[in-house]
């Protein structure tokens, strides 16, 4: 199945793996992630302010794009996720935003929030189906304890992400049972790592990581798993007694289909990683 | 032609300051069948009823439209006072010019323009109108009450001391409900058993009493004053007339293992059991499913000690079929389930217990014989945090809209009780507000806060994080201090929102009884007749009609007994001449009225039908008149117009358009 793909910009460059990995599973699951040429950064965080339209219009070009191919627009990126899908929610259901961006577009029939998003834990979840998944993974990760870490851009809003139960997600660990690992549930995993307060205070982030990953260590984690590349910025920075090591999904996706070591991953893993 | 008089009513100046009382009753004069016109400042009282039966003899009226308030206030007053002077009463029609003119306008000349409207309508459905004449229908004088908590207990036990057969219809294997589960009861804290089992004695004693526990309602057909009801007993497995109640089946059971619903699943209880040890009546059932002679085969312990020699493997369900006069529903509630509340952590701490099982906890015949322990290491909790409002008074779809009402008073009860008993405990409540409207409550949750010295936060949970050590960080915040808090507990309480018992659902669709968007069945009119379903027959007892505590549904369960007693007292009961009526000449038995009859009013029938130049046997539908309700719901969905609701027939309505175009 084809999909088209948008990696943000994080995943250029500092979140290179999460990329990678993912397009090394995606062959294996016969799913095609189809990069669109001209793709914008989508902000990195929602604007709140209600007649911010601007800083929605990149989101808005490839949804656009994407409609226009016919087909959903697939995401890694926790925040591209948040992003994407609140800009195509109010695209759907704000008249004064849809009309401000169509004119300025100048899109023509207007766009209409009709491209369906999804987080590539969705198109596993529902697409492959993590039944199917389990039968192709080649190397299980039997006995790894691992954490999911949600975080919060990944979950809410829950009503206009139709992602996951926010106060008890469980598409995570089910796909940590898939890849024939175990699922550690602690209670902090829906819990916000602290995001961008760490170019403000990094003490406040800091002090929230400790409690998470204390939290998951306390309870028999032996890794973190998550699909935010600032997760997992805020995650490694702070410096705890436990030092849970931090995956990527797509990371241990690849391990458990047996694509981790593909030379061409690798490769690409070090140009990303000076 | 009619002889029409119109009356027009001032209603003080709740009418009158918005619209032209005089011109309206000048304007009329000319409306076609209009012979007699007046208005006056108040028309539902005695001068004013006076005025209408004087006008109606003089005058020789044949209709009678009076220009007032809405028909559901006084529709049933013009329609007395004119059978009074000799009119039938279907020949009176209300234009409602109050509610749906005169209270929502402010311009006099728009307004009385509309309230000319609103009369020319009336007056032209009367003009088509026809003299109606009421049925009759038998009563049966038997009721039925569906649930044996205390709302159904009550309910019963007035019914038969007015001297009227009731039969209780319990699904589980005792009476008792959910009254039965509760350790104190607030505002007195009078011990829930003790209050409850007497009158549970009593309803098993009654000689015009019957009970059928372990049963359910399975089939409901008839109409008010004649039901007919299947009721299915299930199979107990157990003799009641042989069984002695002695327990010695309960010891000697092996298979200790389904989870003990009478407390909350907080104990476990062998296959062959009674609910609790007052349990009425003392006879056990075996549960099927987890008893080893019917899942295996083998076994066939309690057969063997039962000296009663009791125990029937062999028994089967039975289906009871009877006839009522009237049937209640007494179905009480459950708490919600809390899977979509997971921030509190119930699915991940044993320690983390809704407020039911904490009264099973307290309770001294409960799991831990009222000795307050945390489930996780039996610890007696040091710390408690109470959390209010648990899916109560949400504002989005996870929870109820509603309040539970219960929950502040209980809170209060349980924070005071385990101070008194365990004064080193420290209990911390977080609250949106306190709700106590009842006869000594906010003196009851006063004393909970002064002098049991509770600690009482205005403000939300958002977060109970276990802690890898068992203990729970309970994350809050002070909404009247704006501080975030950080408690430690050992023991977390939810007072979780109260819903609906399951099943209602089906329930009210076998009693077509009206149901609302919660589950709650509803009252046929909020305030005027709240123990009442709008379906003839059907009255509401206790939590089924909407969340409330002991008091007032003891109070509810009297008001609809006496409901039940007003109409098993009388013989015979006079039917709504407002009903469907099918032409069968126009009726090529289609199915589209009995498809959205919500009453299940219409059956078909092969009829002959004669018209000049036909003569032959068709299907055509037939509506038992005493079944319905008059909604009119099958005249609209009737593709060849052959059904017309007498009193409303689609001549009148269209007459009643066109007279609002004109």
């Amino acid at each position: 199945m084809k999909f088209s793909y948008y990696p943000g910009c994080t995943l250029k460059n500092k979140a290179r793996a999460l990329d990678q990995y993912a397009r090394a599973c995606a062959g294996v699951l016969n799913i095609e992630l189809e990069e669109p040429d001209n793709w914008q950064c989508c902000g990195g965080v929602y604007p709140l302010g209600r007649d911010e339209t601007a800083k929605k219009l990149s989101a808005v070009r490839a949804l656009q794009e994407t409609k226009e191919k016919e087909q959903a627009l697939v995401t890694l990126c926790s925040a591209c996720h948040h992003v994407l899908k609140r800009v195509n929610d109010d695209m759907r259901h704000v008249p004064e935003i849809r009309d401000k961006a169509n004119r300025y577009l100048e899109l023509e029939p207007p766009y209409q929030g009709e491209t369906k998003v999804l987080h590539f834990l969705e198109v596993l979840r529902d697409v492959v189906g993590f039944e199917t998944l389990r039968k192709k993974v080649t190397h299980p990760l039997t006995g790894r304890r691992i954490g999911a870490y949600y975080g919060c851009l990944l979950l809410r809003p829950g009503k206009i992400l139709q992602f996951d139960d926010p106060e008890n997600p469980k598409i995570l660990e089910d796909f940590i049972r898939a890849i024939g690992a175990e699922p550690v549930i602690y209670p902090y995993r829906n819990e916000c790592c602290g995001a961008y307060l760490s170019l403000k205070d990094p003490a406040l982030p800091a002090a929230m990581c400790e409690k998470i990953k204390g939290s998951a260590a306390g309870f028999g984690a032996d890794l973190l798993v998550t699909s935010c590349p600032l997760c997992m910025y805020n995650l490694n920075r702070s410096e705890t007694k436990d030092t849970l090591p931090v995956y990527y999904f797509t990371e241990l996706l690849a391990e458990a289909l047996g694509v981790k070591e593909d030379p061409a991953v690798s490769e690409k893993q070090e140009e990303g990683n000076p | 032609m009619q002889r029409i008089g119109v009356f027009v009513c001032h209603c003080g100046s709740n009418i009158a300051a918005t619209v032209d009382v005089k011109q309206l009753a000048a304007y009329v004069k000319s409306e076609p069948g209009v012979v007699y016109a007046n208005d006056y400042p108040y028309m539902c009282s005695e001068a004013g009823q006076a005025m209408i039966a004087e006008a109606i003899q003089k005058e020789r009226l044949s209709g009678v439209v009076v220009c007032s308030c809405s028909p559901r206030m006084h529709e049933a007053t013009f329609r007395k006072c004119a059978a009074g002077a000799g009119l039938n009463p279907y020949m009176v029609e209300i234009a409602n010019i109050r509610e749906q003119c005169s209270w929502i306008h402010k311009d006099m000349e728009t307004a009385t323009q509309k309230a000319l409207v609103l009369a020319r309508a009336a007056i032209a459905k009367v003009n088509l109108g026809t003299p109606l004449q009421e049925g009759e229908s038998p009563v049966t004088k038997r009721a039925l009450v569906i649930g044996g908590g205390i709302a159904g207990i009550q309910t019963a036990l007035d019914i038969a001391e007015a001297g009227y057969e009731v039969d209780i219809v319990e699904r589980t294997p005792s009476i008792g409900g959910r009254m039965a589960q509760l350790d104190k009861t607030f505002p007195t804290l009078d011990c829930s058993a003790c209050i409850l089992t007497p009158k549970m004695v009593d309803a098993a004693a009654h000689e015009k009493i019957t009970l059928y526990t372990y049963s359910e309602v399975e089939k409901v057909s008839g109409f008010v004053g004649d039901f007919t009801v299947d009721i299915r007993k299930k199979a107990r497995s157990v003799d009641a007339d042989k069984c002695t109640g002695c327990g010695a089946c309960q010891e000697k059971c092996p298979s200790k293992k389904a989870p003990d619903a009478f407390n909350r699943g907080l104990k476990k209880r062998s296959a062959i059991y009674t609910p609790f040890a007052q349990a009425i009546p003392n006879v056990p059932v075996i549960d099927r499913k987890t008893c080893i002679h019917f899942q295996t085969g083998k076994c066939g312990l309690c057969a063997k000690v039962c000296q009663a020699q009791a125990i029937d493997y062999t028994q089967e369900d039975e289906i009871i079929t009877r006839k009522y006069g009237a049937i209640v529903a007494a179905t009480g509630f459950d708490m919600i389930r809390l899977d979509r509340y997971d921030e509190y952590a119930y699915s991940q701490s044993p320690d983390v217990i809704t407020s039911l099982e904490l009264e099973r906890l307290m309770n001294a015949a409960g799991p831990t014989g009222g000795h307050l322990e945390r489930l996780s290491d039996h610890r007696q909790p040091k710390e408690i945090v109470f959390i209010q409002c648990v899916g109560s008074r949400c504002a989005d779809d996870r929870g109820k809209s509603y309040c539970s009402k219960i929950c502040c008073m209980y809170t209060a009860k349980h924070a005071m009780l385990i101070r008194e008993k365990y004064p080193g405990t420290k209990v911390t409540v977080f609250y949106i507000d306190v709700r106590t409207p009842g006869k000594n409550f906010d003196e009851f949750y006063r004393r909970a806060v002064e002098e049991y010295h509770v600690d009482y936060i205005k403000g939300q949970v958002g977060k109970v994080a276990p802690q890898p050590d068992g203990r729970l960080l309970v994350q809050g915040v002070d909404l009247l201090d704006a501080r975030q808090l950080q408690i430690e507990a050992d023991l977390v309480v939810l007072a979780a929102a109260i819903e609906p018992s399951e099943g209602v659902r089906p329930l009210a669709g076998m009693l077509t009884a009206g149901i609302d968007t919660n589950d709650f069945l509803t009252e046929a009119h909020p305030k005027l007749r709240p123990v009442e379903s709008a379906t003839a027959g059907i009255f509401l007892s206790g939590v089924c009609q909407g969340p409330k505590d002991i008091p007032e549904t003891v109070s509810q369960a009297g008001a609809a007994a006496v409901k039940v007693i007003g109409l098993l007292a009388k013989d015979r009961l006079r039917t709504n001449p407002c009903t469907a009526m099918p032409d069968v000449l126009a009726c090529n038995g289609c199915s589209a009225c009995a498809n959205v009859c919500p009453y299940g009013a219409i059956t078909y029938e092969e009829k002959e039908v004669a018209a000049p130049g036909v003569r032959e046997t068709r299907r055509v539908a037939v509506v038992n008149s005493a079944l319905c309700q008059g909604c009119g719901a099958c005249t609209v969905a009737c593709p060849s117009g052959a059904m017309d609701l007498q009193g409303f027939s689609n001549r009148q309505i269209i007459a009643e358009v066109d007279a609002i175009c004109r």
